[in-house]
C-alpha cells in the first residue's frame, strides 16, 4: 500500500462494473493462480525467509542461535550502513530532481506540438532504457577515463586539466550522471504518456479564458499529470536507494573512490557474498526495505495532498 | 509473439490516438495566431500544425545530444583497434577501420563464449520475459474482468511488494535457492524473472480498457467456456498491451545483472551482462588479457538487438503505454 495506485484499483475496479460482471466467482483465481503461485515462491518466501534469518546469529561456537533483535540492533549503530544511508540519500537529493526536471521540460516541450521533429526526439531520447545497466556503466566509464576516454580528450585538446569524474570528491555525481543518463528518457515517455490523456476540453476552456502557454502549462497540465510524477518520483526513490549495478561495475576502474559498502545495497551484497554474514546482512536488508516503504509512502502522502 | 502480429488491427484505435492529432492542438493555434510574426516562417513549411519552434527543438536537441553522444562514442569506438582507442580520439574514427575484425574477435575469443553468453541471453529472455508477459497478462485480466474472493488483498500483496528491495529479496532468495538445488544453474534466473508487478499492473489497466464486459458476456452466452473465451475474445484484443508488457520485460530481463551475479558461478551460464563485465574485470587481474576493444564491440552487440526491438515496434508499445498510463 505504498504507492499510488491502490486507491484507484479499490476505487475502479469493484464499484464500476457492470451487473452482468460482479457476480463473485472463484474462476479469477484460475487466471491469477499461475502468477500468485510464483509471487509467492520468488517474493513472499524470501521476505518471510529473510525475517526468520534476521532473528538469528551464526555463532562460531554453537552454531545458529535465536538472537531476538540484536542484529537490528546492531544495524542501527553501524556507521557503515549510515554512511552508506547518507550517500545514497543525498544521491537521491541531487539526482532524482534533475533527472525528473528533464524528463518533465521534455515531455512538456513534445506535448506542445512546438518541436520541429517530435517523434525522432521521443524516441532518440528513450533508448538509452534499452542500454544494460552494464553497457552504460562501462561506456560511461570508458568515457570518464583519461585513457582513451573524452575527459581525456578535452584536456588534450584544450591542454587543460579537468577534474578527474572517478576521484573519491566527484564519483558519487558521476554515478548519477550515468543513471540519468539512462532513466531520464524513460521518466520522460512516462510523463508524456500522461500528458496525452489529458482531456481536450480543458485546453479549449483556458483558450476561451485567454490563458497563455505558461498558464495553461501550470495549472493544467501539471496539476493533470500529478499521479504520473508521483509515480515516477516513487520509482526513482526506490531506484536510488537499490543502487548497485553502476557502482559495482566502476568499482573496476576506481577501486579506492567505491568502497564495498558503498550503497547500502552494496553493503548488504558484501556480508552476505564476500562476508558471510547471512543474518546481518538480512536485517540490513529488511531495515532498508522499510526505509524505501515509509519514504515512498511519504512522498505519495504529500504528492496526493496537494490535489485536496 | 506471433498472436500479437496477426491482430494488430485490434490496436489501431489506441494508436490513432497519440502518433498524429494533437489534443491541444487549439490552445497553440491561438497562441500562433498572437506570435504571428514570429513564427509565419515555421507555420508555411507546416501548414495546419502549431507554431514550431526553433529555440525550443534547440533547448530540446541539447538533451538528445546528451542522450546520443554516448551512444555515438560506442559505435565509433566499436571501429577500433585496442591500439586506436588509445591512439585516436573518443569521437572521430581512427586510421584503422576494425568493427569487422573486432566483431570477428568478439565471437571467437575464448572459443566463442560471447555467442554462447548470447545464446543463454536470449533462452532467460524467451523463457523469463515470455513467461512472465503471459502470467502478467492472465493476472492483469483476471484483475480486470473477474470479482474473486481476496482480490483486494492480491492487489495489495503485489503493489506493497513493488517496494520491496530487490536487492533484499536477492540473498534470501539465493540462500532458498541454493537449499533446492537451483544456483548455478539456468532455473535460477529464469524463475524469479517470471514475475514482473509492473507488468501485471500495466495489463490490469490495459485489460480494463480495452476488453468490453458485453463482448466476454456475449461469448460466455455462446456457450464459450472461460479458457475459450479468454483466448479467442480477450488475447486479441490485448494485442498492444501485451507487446508492451513484452518489451518491458525482455528489457528486464536482457539487462538483468545483480541476479545471474549472485546465483551463477560457472561461466558457461552467464549472460551478456555478467560476461561483457567479466571481460572488463580480466584487465584488473595480473596477467589477464586486456580487451577493451572487445568489450567494447561487445557492448555494441548487446544493445543493438533491443534498440532494433524497440525502434521496429515504437508504433506498439508507445500506445500500450499510452493507455496503460495514469488517467485521473
Amino acid at each position: 500500500m505504498t504507492t499510488p495506485r491502490p486507491p484507484k484499483a479499490v476505487r475502479r475496479s469493484p464499484s464500476p462494473s457492470p451487473p452482468g460482471q460482479s457476480r463473485r466467482s472463484w474462476t479469477g483465481w484460475g487466471f491469477i493462480g499461475p502468477f500468485a503461485i510464483v509471487f509467492a515462491l520468488v517474493f513472499l518466501a524470501p521476505i518471510v525467509y529473510s525475517i526468520h534469518l534476521s532473528l538469528f546469529r551464526d555463532q562460531l561456537i554453537g552454531g545458529t542461535t535465536f538472537v531476538g533483535l540484536d542484529n537490528y540492533e546492531q544495524a542501527l549503530n553501524d556507521d557503515q550502513f549510515w554512511a552508506s544511508l547518507g550517500r545514497v540519500s543525498l544521491f537521491l537529493a541531487v539526482q532524482v530532481p534533475i533527472m525528473l526536471g528533464i524528463a518533465l521540460l521534455i515531455a512538456l516541450a513534445l506535448d506542445s506540438g512546438r518541436l520541429y521533429g517530435r517523434d525522432f526526439f521521443r524516441i532518440a531520447i528513450f533508448l538509452p532504457y534499452a542500454v544494460p545497466a552494464v553497457v552504460a556503466t562501462l561506456m560511461w566509464g570508458f568515457m570518464y577515463g583519461t585513457r582513451f576516454g573524452l575527459v581525456g580528450d578535452i584536456n588534450e585538446a584544450f591542454g587543460i586539466t579537468l577534474p578527474d569524474p572517478l576521484s573519491t570528491d566527484l564519483v558519487l555525481a558521476s554515478i548519477g550522471n550515468i543513471v540519468t543518463w539512462e532513466f531520464v528518457g524513460y521518466n520522460m515517455l512516462i510523463l508524456y504518456a500522461a500528458l496525452r490523456v489529458v482531456p481536450h476540453s480543458l485546453y479549449e476552456a483556458a483558450e476561451i479564458d485567454g490563458a497563455g502557454q505558461f498558464r495553461v502549462i501550470t495549472a493544467i497540465k501539471l496539476p493533470a499529470i500529478r499521479g504520473a510524477l508521483v509515480i515516477a518520483t516513487i520509482f526513482s526513490v526506490i531506484g536510488s536507494f537499490q543502487l548497485f549495478n553502476e557502482p559495482n561495475i566502476l568499482r573496476q576502474l576506481a577501486r579506492n573512490a567505491i568502497t564495498t559498502d558503498y550503497t547500502p545495497n552494496f553493503y548488504t551484497y558484501s556480508l552476505s557474498f564476500n562476508g558471510q554474514q547471512h543474518n546481518y546482512s538480512a536485517a540490513v536488508a529488511i531495515i532498508m526495505g522499510l526505509i524505501t516503504m515509509v519514504i515512498a509512502y511519504v512522498v505519495q502522502l504529500r504528492g496526493m495532498r496537494r490535489e485536496a | 509473439m506471433t498472436s500479437t502480429g496477426s491482430t494488430s488491427s485490434a490496436g489501431s484505435p489506441a494508436t490513432a490516438a497519440s502518433p498524429s492529432g494533437h489534443p491541444s492542438g487549439s490552445v497553440h493555434a491561438a497562441d500562433a495566431g498572437k506570435d504571428a510574426p514570429r513564427l509565419r516562417t515555421p507555420r508555411r513549411h507546416t501548414p495546419g500544425r502549431p507554431g514550431r519552434s526553433v529555440p525550443l527543438t534547440v533547448l530540446t536537441g541539447l538533451v538528445l545530444l546528451y542522450t546520443l553522444v554516448p551512444l555515438a562514442w560506442l559505435v565509433i569506438s566499436a571501429t577500433k583497434t585496442q591500439e586506436g582507442l588509445a591512439d585516436s580520439s573518443g569521437l572521430w574514427f581512427g586510421d584503422d577501420f576494425a568493427l569487422w575484425d573486432n566483431i570477428g574477435q568478439t565471437f571467437t575469443y575464448d572459443d566463442g563464449i560471447f555467442l554462447r553468453w548470447l545464446l543463454n541471453t536470449l533462452l532467460y529472455v524467451v523463457l523469463g520475459a515470455g513467461g512472465a508477459t503471459f502470467l502478467a497478462i492472465l493476472g492483469g485480466y483476471a484483475l480486470a474482468k473477474f470479482d474473486f474472493p481476496g482480490k483486494r488483498a492480491v492487489f495489495a500483496v503485489v503493489i506493497g511488494a513493488v517496494a520491496v528491495p530487490g536487492t533484499a529479496l536477492a540473498v534470501p532468495t539465493f540462500l532458498m535457492f541454493s537449499k533446492m538445488g537451483l544456483t548455478d544453474s539456468p532455473w535460477a534466473v529464469i524463475i524469479p524473472s517470471l514475475v514482473s508487478p509492473f507488468g501485471l499492473y500495466l495489463m490490469w489497466v490495459f485489460a480494463t480498457e480495452a476488453i468490453p464486459v458485453e463482448l466476454l458476456e456475449a461469448a460466455r452466452i455462446d456457450g464459450a467456456g472461460e479458457a475459450r473465451t479468454f483466448f479467442r475474445v480477450a488475447l486479441p484484443l490485448l494485442a498492444p498491451g501485451i507487446v508492451t508488457v513484452l518489451l518491458f520485460t525482455t528489457v528486464a530481463t536482457w539487462n538483468n545483472y545483480f541476479l545471474p551475479l549472485i546465483m551463477l558461478k560457472d561461466p558457461d551460464w552467464y549472460p551478456l551482462t555478467l560476461g561483457l563485465s567479466s571481460w572488463n574485470s580480466q584487465a584488473e587481474t595480473i596477467g589477464g588479457d586486456v580487451i577493451f576493444n572487445l568489450v567494447i564491440t561487445g557492448s555494441l552487440l548487446t544493445i543493438v538487438p533491443l534498440i532494433g526491438a524497440f525502434l521496429l515496434l515504437q508504433k506498439y508499445w508507445q500506445s500500450g503505454l499510452a493507455a496503460g498510463s495514469v488517467k485521473e
